[in-house]
C-alpha cells in the first residue's frame, strides 16, 4: 500500500509499504477513505519531537471501512463504515473505566520511556513517536487498528465522510478545551489559536453556552472563519495588545476561562517571541510557551486555564505566581476521544455542527508532502488538509 | 529503496527474571527488607557508622589531640569540618533503612582525607612517620568502606547474588490476579525470556529459560507457601543449575481499588559463561526488567493481549521495534557481552 512516511525534518515521501495485518486478537484493518493532517503533525514535520524513526507512518486522524478484524473483536465486522480516535485505549485499566481514554495503561509498548521523561506513560498513539508506541499511522491506504472494539464508531449512513472525519480527533479536542472551561451562563471564553482545533474550541464553547467567544490568531482568513462560522469577536496579536484589548472588552475582569489552542510552536511579536525562539533552537528549551504565559496573565482570577495545545518537554518562566495567587484552575490533557465519539457524533447528527466548515484543502493521498508544507506555511490560506487514497486527484 | 515488513516475532532469544536466585533455608517468609537485616555488610556498615561519630566527635573536640596524633599542625576549623563531615555520614549510616549513598559519602570523605594526608606529607617533614602511618590506616579504611558501598548498592549481594522487588497496581480484585498468578504455565506469556513452565507435581514445577546464544537453563521450584489470594513464595530445589527464591502478594487496593502486585525475588548466576550472560542481563538494573514482565502481567490481565508493533509496516528496511523495547535492548546488550566474552576466550586458547 502507499502511506505517508516521516525520514526527518521537512522530509515526507508517500511511498510503497507493506500492507498491515491483525498482529493482536483485538486488532482491526481499515481501508482508508479519508484521513487528514493535524496541526500536532506539525511538530513532527518540524523534528521538534524526539524518538520518531525514519519510515514511521504519520497519522492520526482516519476513518474508513473494516476489511479485517481479530478473533477478539466482537462488535465490529468488515464492512463497518468507522472512524477511528487517535488515543489507543483498552477499555479496561483503571483510566479507560474512568473514561480518561488518553491515559491508558496498556496501549504504549515504550511506556518505560515515556515514564522516564513524564513520570507516568500516557496512552499510546497513531503515527506520534516511539515515545508513544511507535503505532503505524492513517496517513495511508490502510491501517492496523488495536483495540478496535473501543477505538472506534461505526458512521450511519447520511453522513459525508468529511462531516464525521474530524470526531477522530479536532472535534472533541476542541470541544474538550471548552468542556474544561466549566462554561457558565454570561462566561466569556477566550481562544488562542484559531487553526482547526481553536476552531471547534470556538463553536464548542458557543455549543456549551458562552456568552461571548473571543478568537485570538494574525491570519485574518482564521478570523474570519472564527467569526463567520461561530460569532466570535477576534483579535489579531500583530495589530493589537492582546492583555489590553482583552481588559477593555470585558471590563478590566479578564476573560472567565482562556484556551491555549497553540500550544509549543507559538509565534509572538518582539522580543518575548525571539527569546523562546532562540532558547528552542538552542535546545535549551523544548517548548516556545509564549501562549501559555499570556493566557496565565490575561486570566480572571479565580478562573480556568485550559490546554489543548501540545506541549514537549520543559519550559521556561511559566508564571506561577500569577497562578497561584490568581487562584487559577489548569486543565488540560491528551483527548479522551473514546468519551466524546458518540455524544459528538450525535450533534452533528442532529445538525447542531457540520465539522466540515474547517476544511480548506483536498489533495491525494500522494500530495501529502505539499499538503504539509501548505499547511505549515499556511499558503494560500491553508486551514485544514484532508487528504483522499487511492485517487490521482480529489475534489 | 527496497520495503520489507517489519517483521520481529521470535527475535527475543531469552530473559530471565526469576530465574536465578538464592533461598536461605532458615526462613519461611522472604523479602529483600529481611534479607538486608541480618547479612555481615550491615554490621559492617553499623561498625562504619560508629566510627565515623567517634572519629568525627574527636576531630570537633579535641583538634589538638587529634593533630598530634596524625603529626600536621592543629587546624582547629579544617578539623571542625571533617569533623561534622564524619558525624553526618556516620549518623546517615546508622539510621537510613538502606545506608549505601551515607556509606558512599564517607568514600568521598576518604578521598579528601587521603588528598589533605598528602599534602601533609609534603610539608612535614619532621612528623612524615606519623603521618605515613595515618594515611595507611586511610587507606585501609577506605578499602573497608569501599566494599561495604558496593555490597549494599543497589541490587547486588555480597555472594554476587542479586536482589529487588517491584510493584504494579492491577484493576481487578485479587482474588482474580491471585488465580491468573496461580496458573505458571502463563508465566511465558508476559516473562518473554522464559520458554516453559511445567507443573510437574503438587507444589513442584519445572523451569527452562532461554539463555543466550541458544543455550537453556532449567532448573526444579517448589512452592513453598500458598495463601490464596494473599502470597505465593517459592524457591528452586537443592541441587538446581541457579539458586534461586521470591515472593509475590497481592494487596487489596485502598477502598477496594483494584490490587496492588508486590514482587520479590533473589536469584544468584551460575558459575561459568551462562551466569556471566545472565548477570550482564539483569546487572545494572534488575528491577526494570521485573517491572516489564508486572507491565505486560497487567496488559494480560486487563486488556486481555500484550499489544505489540512487531509487525507492522513501516517505510524502512528494518524494524525500530526492538530498539525502544527495553527488554531486547537488554537482551542485545547480554547477547553482545556474551559474545564478546566468548571471542577472547577463544582467543585466549588459540
Amino acid at each position: 500500500m502507499k502511506a505517508n512516511c516521516w525520514y526527518g525534518k521537512h522530509d515526507l515521501q508517500v511511498t510503497q509499504v507493506p500492507d498491515p495485518k491483525i498482529i493482536n486478537r483485538r486488532d482491526a484493518v481499515v481501508k482508508i477513505t479519508l484521513t487528514a493532517i493535524c496541526g500536532s503533525d506539525l511538530h513532527l514535520y518540524n523534528g521538534l519531537i524526539p524518538t520518531m524513526e525514519k519510515g514511521d507512518i504519520l497519522g492520526h486522524e482516519f476513518m474508513g471501512e473494516i476489511v479485517e478484524v481479530g478473533p477478539e473483536v466482537k462488535n465490529r465486522r468488515s464492512g463497518d463504515r468507522v472512524v477511528v480516535g487517535f488515543p489507543i485505549s483498552c477499555g479496561n485499566c483503571f483510566f479507560c473505566q474512568k473514561q480518561m481514554f488518553s491515559l491508558c495503561e496498556n496501549s504504549n509498548p515504550n511506556a518505560w520511556i515515556a515514564q522516564k521523561l513524564m513520570g507516568h506513560s500516557p496512552a499510546g498513539l497513531f503515527g506520534y513517536t516511539h515515545m508513544l508506541g511507535g503505532f503505524a499511522g492513517g496517513q495511508a491506504e490502510y491501517a492496523r487498528v488495536p483495540f478496535a472494539d473501543v477505538g472506534t464508531i461505526k458512521i450511519p449512513d447520511g453522513l459525508s465522510d468529511e462531516q464525521v472525519l474530524f470526531i477522530s480527533d479536532i472535534f472533541p479536542t476542541g470541544y474538550m478545551a471548552a468542556e474544561n472551561c466549566n462554561i457558565q451562563p454570561g462566561d466569556t471564553i477566550a481562544v488562542w489559536g484559531c487553526g482547526p482545533v481553536g476552531q471547534f474550541a470556538i463553536a464548542s464553547a458557543r455549543l456549551l453556552g458562552a456568552e461571548r467567544v473571543v478568537a485570538i490568531d494574525r491570519f485574518p482568513e482564521r478570523l474570519r472563519m472564527a467569526h463567520s462560522k461561530s460569532g466570535a469577536e477576534t483579535i489579531n496579536y500583530e495589530e493589537t495588545d492582546v492583555y489590553e484589548t482583552l481588559m477593555e472588552m470585558t471590563g478590566g475582569l479578564g476573560p472567565d476561562a482562556c484556551i491555549d489552542a497553540v500550544g509549543m510552536e507559538a509565534h509572538m511579536p518582539g522580543i518575548a517571541g525571539a527569546y523562546d525562539r532562540v532558547k528552542q533552537a538552542m535546545m535549551m528549551e523544548t517548548d516556545r510557551p509564549m501562549v501559555l504565559r499570556q493566557v496565565i496573565l490575561a486570566c480572571r482570577k479565580g478562573g480556568t486555564v485550559s490546554i489543548p495545545g501540545v506541549y514537549g518537554g520543559f519550559d521556561d518562566k511559566i508564571p506561577l505566581g500569577a497562578l497561584m495567587n490568581k487562584a487559577l484552575t489548569i486543565k488540560t490533557g491528551q483527548t479522551h476521544v473514546q468519551r466524546y465519539m458518540k455524544p459528538l457524533l450525535e450533534r452533528v447528527q442532529k445538525g447542531e455542527i457540520d465539522p466540515s466548515f474547517v476544511v480548506t484543502h483536498r489533495l491525494a493521498l500522494e500530495a501529502a508532502p505539499e499538503g504539509y508544507e501548505m499547511f505549515l506555511n499556511k499558503q494560500d490560506e491553508c486551514i485544514k488538509v484532508v487528504l483522499k487514497p487511492g485517487m490521482t486527484t480529489y475534489h | 529503496m527496497t520495503m520489507y515488513p517489519t517483521s520481529e516475532s521470535g527475535r527475543r532469544f531469552s530473559e530471565s527474571s526469576l530465574s536465578v536466585q538464592r533461598w536461605r533455608e532458615d526462613r519461611d517468609g522472604f523479602s529483600p527488607q529481611a534479607l538486608f537485616q541480618d547479612i555481615d555488610e550491615e554490621s559492617m556498615a553499623r561498625f562504619l557508622g560508629w566510627f565515623s561519630i567517634g572519629l568525627g566527635a574527636a576531630e570537633v573536640f579535641a583538634p589538638g589531640a587529634v593533630a598530634r596524633l596524625l603529626g600536621v599542625k592543629k587546624r582547629s576549623a579544617l578539623f571542625g569540618f571533617l569533623g561534622i563531615r564524619e558525624i553526618t555520614s556516620g549518623i546517615g549510616i546508622l539510621t537510613q533503612r538502606r545506608p549505601a549513598s551515607w556509606l558512599w559519602s564517607r568514600v568521598g570523605g576518604d578521598m579528601m582525607d587521603l588528598s589533605l594526608l598528602a599534602l601533609a606529607l609534603a610539608s612535614n617533614r619532621r612528623t612524615r612517620g606519623r603521618i605515613a602511618a595515618a594515611t595507611a590506616a586511610v587507606v585501609g579504611v577506605t578499602a573497608l568502606d569501599l566494599l561495604c558501598s558496593e555490597q549494599l548498592s543497589d541490587g547486588v549481594g555480597r555472594d554476587g547474588s542479586i536482589r529487588t522487588g517491584k510493584s504494579m497496581h492491577v484493576n481487578r480484585s485479587p482474588e482474580e490476579v491471585y488465580n491468573f498468578w496461580k496458573n505458571y504455565e502463563n508465566f511465558p506469556r508476559f516473562m518473554y525470556y522464559l520458554e516453559s513452565v511445567k507443573v510437574t507435581g503438587d507444589q513442584r514445577s519445572h523451569w527452562v529459560v532461554k539463555a543466550p546464544a541458544g543455550m537453556k537453563v532449567e532448573w526444579d521450584a517448589e512452592t513453598v507457601q500458598d495463601i490464596p489470594n494473599e502470597r505465593i513464595a517459592w524457591r528452586s530445589l537443592e541441587g538446581s543449575t541457579v539458586t534461586n527464591s521470591g515472593e509475590v502478594r497481592f494487596e487489596r487496593g485502598p477502598g477496594g481499588r483494584g490490587t496492588i502486585v508486590r514482587v520479590a525475588v533473589e536469584y544468584r548466576p551460575p558459575a561459568g559463561p551462562i551466569g556471566a550472560a545472565i548477570a550482564k542481563l539483569f546487572g545494572r538494573e534488575p528491577g526494570q526488567l521485573i517491572k516489564e514482565d508486572l507491565r505486560r502481567f497487567k496488559q494480560l490481565i486487563e486488556a486481555g493481549e500484550v499489544i505489540t508493533t512487531e509487525g507492522q509496516p513501516a517505510g524502512r528496511a528494518r524494524s525500530t521495534s526492538l530498539k525502544y523495547d527495553i527488554t531486547s535492548r537488554r537482551n542485545a546488550y547480554a547477547k553482545n557481552a556474551f559474545e564478546k566474552d566468548e571471542a577472547s576466550q577463544k582467543e585466549e586458547r588459540l
